[in-house]
């Protein structure tokens, strides 16, 4: 795949190399510099790995200091920097450019504190997502955004694309869950935005760091809400004899008024990659299943589940499962969280992420079929269907240069059909490298120049993952 | 994963097979987070998905091995745990073999690293050697420290921190030859002896042969067998791995030939992982392919056999038992549930120490060539372990057993010993 450019590398860099090796090397503990070129190749890409660019050098900061004395130094000598969590993005927010010094936080991954009280947790930006649900679970809390990527991700990553997840329709997105962080801008300069109450004094400059995808600064340290957990949590299967019955479906549970905690959507080929690595029981006889997480006590459970059964009767349900164990519990969502991996087991892929009103998933869920019949490709559909965030998985050969290109064209008809059907390109996987050609099919040229301008306040050379988001042309002049 | 070899290098069956294996690597980074060394170092390049990709730069360009390779691979406690959280399925286990394999063909390791592997392979697997060594070391003792001071000495003060102060008698209830089952006889297994074990704990394999006749079952400690491999196979020696598993081979087709066979039980988790993918490892040699096969199949876990006998529910014995999965246990044969099941109806309460999923650093000689990061997961295991107060430490594997007694009070024993004294067998000397 080659269809997205990356901008041309500055030779003014390029010819330095040595010297910033040199310089950044005295800046950094032993150990926390990668250089050596054969070393920097596994830093070429991120998750979505049909695009692949080797870094100049690769940073690995311990403390917030050291993140701040390597981007003054970078700033000071016009080096562009590539932030990096854990390196999971979907749409190549991480892959780094042939003049840029990747700064990864993989060693800040420590939980500074925990404060029940204020039920808040303060950690550094390389902590997994889902470590901050480990260290608080003992005690009944969790932080409720869960990425299907949950395991690996970083809290820093999740801050840069405004990630979401399966839990995410009841309790929000990142944004609706982060109360503050501490914020290396690129001149060096650390600043703290928000603190631990919902809102603070002022802009919201938290707000708009949040989904930032690196081109504000880099977040070293979050705080994050805690959620204590319900008494009782159940997911129930729901199966379906077509799509888009279940598409239908979904948009009428939550035009109802009923906000179950989660409802997602896998159609059949899904179901069979699903089942394949996690044997969690799914109905292999339906078309399209819909998980529907309920929680809360019992009789909570049980009223709401009533009236989504009833909702669910009115569009033809085939299959009502309810998981009887918290084994069992736990397999269905293993088994949807690790759909896009174990799709890796029958081809490669590339995850879409457009989202949609929900009244237009069915007519979305039928065009992207026939987009991808078009090239004579399959696809595969797992996504977050009560936010409307939909996630096709394209799958093609990767050894098959032409069967690449067709499904990086396939996908893009998709997020254009998202967007005209009153959606956007990206849920919660971010504009990256992968969507930003398609920026001006969602923007009109004024909005987007005021997108620009709000980013080039902070980075006023576009130095930060200068690659992305913002198509290349048009920009401002640094 | 986009893979770039020529036909030509395709020919080459074991690039073959390591091409399937990184064309099945969507490159998710799900691994990076249940790797022991990632979480240590923080660093991509020592996770698994990092040194997936090193490999894989390495084969398709045809290169020799270098330092920055070897390095990362080396500091790599092939522990699988990336194998157990993978959802595409990417058997890493081959390819890092494979890596290992190419390196020893084509990297020449520096002076010292290579004195101290050879020194390793030439003495643990024969357990004649292996004690005479342990017995050096008690006189060798004194210079742990020193030895630590200088880099390249490091793994001789690791080795002599890891010798026992004293070695047990051989066991003669474990030696060579038939012990029979004890009343009507309900099945025939063969026991691996194992090299280092032996030397270490014969209270283990003495145990296992107490208990499965005591429940009827005969069992044979045939003569011949060798250590299993998996210490050189570790290392990348794979014809002197595969020569072992030839051995080994032979040994126990000619004990199915005498009176058939039911299991080929082992004690050691380590062992087990490598003989049940004789199979694999022999899968090109045309007159061994098929025999190692049936070898592989027979390979039981004690656990696992035991598992197979329905033993009754035991009174509970107001004792907490810590269970440490070993690697080779939870990720190399995914046998997770059936110890745990086994020291409960033995009436012992059973607790799961966090971060189960992590090595303890023993990893088989990891703990002597990389005695830092080895220490450090210790630390962490241990500390994993005690949160949950056990009286006792049960494990299935013999270095997870050496590596967790140093740094620990609490006693830890084999899985199988505390089964044996929970029906009928005699109390375990540590915790008398």
């Amino acid at each position: 795949m080659d269809q997205i450019g990356f901008l041309e590398p500055r030779p003014a860099v390029l010819s330095r190399r040595r010297e910033i090796v040199a310089d950044l090397l005295d800046l950094l503990p032993e150990g926390c510099l990668v250089h050596e070129p054969r070393e920097l190749v596994p830093f070429e890409t991120d998750a979505f790995v049909s695009y692949r660019r080797l870094p100049l050098a690769v940073a690995l900061p311990e403390t917030t200091a050291q993140v701040a004395a390597v981007l003054k130094y970078c700033h000071r000598y016009g080096v562009p920097v590539v932030p990096r969590g854990a390196g999971t993005s979907l749409s190549g927010g991480a892959i780094p450019q042939e003049d840029a010094v990747v700064v990864g936080l993989s060693k800040m991954a420590r939980i500074l504190e925990v404060d029940f009280a204020n039920r808040t947790a303060t950690v550094q930006a390389g902590v997994t997502n889902l470590a901050i649900s480990d260290a608080v679970s003992a005690d009944g809390y969790f932080y409720a955004p869960d990425p299907s990527s949950q395991l690996a991700c970083t809290i820093g990553g999740n801050i840069g694309m405004n990630s979401g997840g399966a839990h995410c329709l009841k309790y929000g997105v990142t944004t609706n869950n982060l109360l503050g962080v501490k914020l290396v801008l690129i001149d060096g300069t650390i600043v703290e935005l928000g603190g631990k109450a919902l809102d603070a004094g002022g802009l919201d400059l938290l707000g708009v760091v949040c989904g930032g995808e690196g081109q504000l600064g880099i977040v070293t340290e979050a705080t994050v809400r805690l959620i204590a957990r319900p008494e009782g949590a159940r997911p129930v299967l729901f199966g379906f004899d077509t799509s888009e019955a279940a598409g239908a479906c979904v948009a009428d549970v939550i035009g109802s008024g009923i906000i179950p905690v989660a409802i997602e959507f896998m159609d059949k080929p899904a179901i069979e990659i699903c089942e394949a690595f996690a044997k969690a029981g799914y109905p292999m006889d339906v078309e399209a299943l819909l998980i529907v997480e309920v929680e809360g006590s019992e009789a909570e459970m049980e009223a709401m589940l009533a009236g989504i059964i009833e909702i669910a009767r009115r569009h033809g349900v085939k299959v009502v499962k309810e998981s009887q164990s918290a084994t069992e519990a736990a397999l269905i969502w293993k088994g949807r969280k690790s759909a896009f991996g174990a799709t890796g087991r029958i081809a490669d892929y590339i995850c879409m992420d457009g989202t949609v009103p929900l009244g237009q998933l069915p007519f979305v869920l039928r065009g992207t079929a026939e987009i991808v019949e078009k090239y004579g490709l399959r696809v595969a559909n797992v996504f977050h269907a009560g936010d409307g965030n939909m996630h096709p998985l394209i799958l093609f050969n990767a050894n098959d240069p032409e069967d690449a290109a067709r499904a990086e064209a396939a996908g893009n008809d998709i997020l254009r059909l998202c967007v005209d059907a009153g959606g956007c390109l990206t849920g919660e996987h971010g504009v990256g490298i992968e969507k930003r050609d398609l920026m001006r099919h969602q923007y009109a040229d004024v909005d987007l120049a005021q997108q620009m301008a709000v980013r080039a306040a902070f980075d006023p050379q576009w130095l930060l993952n200068p690659s992305k988001v913002f198509p290349l042309e048009g920009r401002p002049a640094a | 994963m986009q893979t770039n070899f020529t036909a030509e290098q395709l020919a080459d069956p074991h690039v073959a097979t390591s091409e399937k294996i990184l064309r099945k690597c969507v490159h998710c980074g799900f691994c990076t987070a249940t790797c022991p060394t990632y979480v240590t170092l923080g660093n991509e390049l020592d996770s698994p998905r990092g040194r997936i990709y090193l490999i894989k730069d390495m084969l398709e360009n045809g290169r020799p091995a270098d330092a920055e390779v070897v390095t990362h691979i080396d500091r790599c406690l092939s522990c699988l745990s990336c194998t157990t959280t993978c959802p595409s399925g990417v058997d890493y286990m081959h390819l890092v073999d494979h890596a290992r394999m190419h390196i020893e063909a084509t990297y020449r390791r520096p002076f010292w690293n290579r004195l101290t592997r050879n020194i390793l392979a030439a003495v643990l697997p024969y357990p004649g050697r292996f004690r005479l060594a342990l017995k050096a070391a008690a006189l060798g003792r004194p210079f742990a420290g020193v030895l630590k001071r200088f880099k390249p000495l490091e793994p001789f003060g690791a080795m002599l921190d890891l010798a026992p102060r004293s070695l047990p008698k051989a066991s003669g209830d474990a030696g060579p030859g038939t012990h029979p089952a004890a009343g009507p006889r309900r099945g025939r297994v063969a026991i691996l002896s194992g090299c280092a074990q032996p030397v270490l704990k014969p209270e283990i394999n003495a145990a296992t042969i107490r208990l499965l006749t005591r429940l009827g079952v005969e069992v044979v400690a045939p003569t011949g067998e060798v250590c299993c491999g998996s210490l050189v196979h570790h290392m990348g020696r794979e014809e002197q791995a595969l020569e072992a598993a030839r051995r080994n081979v032979d040994v126990w087709l000619g004990e199915i030939e005498k009176g058939g066979l039911d299991a080929i039980i082992i004690t050691a988790s380590g062992c087990g992982t490598t003989i049940k993918d004789y199979g694999f490892m022999l899968r090109l040699d045309p007159a061994y392919a098929d025999k190692a096969a049936r070898v592989s199949a027979l390979a039981k876990d004690i656990t696992e056999y035991l598992t197979t006998l329905d033993l009754p529910q035991q009174e509970a014995r107001g004792l907490t038992v810590a269970y440490h999965s070993a690697c080779s246990m939870q990720h190399g044969q995914k046998i997770t549930m059936a110890p745990k099941v086994l020291l409960k109806k033995a009436g012992f309460a059973v607790r799961d120490p966090a971060e189960g999923h992590l090595c303890c650093g023993s990893a088989g000689t990891y703990n002597i060539l990389q005695p830092e990061i080895s220490g450090k997961l210790k630390a962490r295991k241990v500390r994993n372990i005690e949160a949950t107060k056990p009286d006792i430490i049960a494990t299935g594997n013999i270095g997870c057993i050496t590596q967790i007694a140093t740094g620990t009070a609490i006693p830890i024993l084999h899985t199988v010993e505390l089964i044996d004294w929970a029906y009928g067998g005699t109390k375990p000397a540590v915790l008398s």
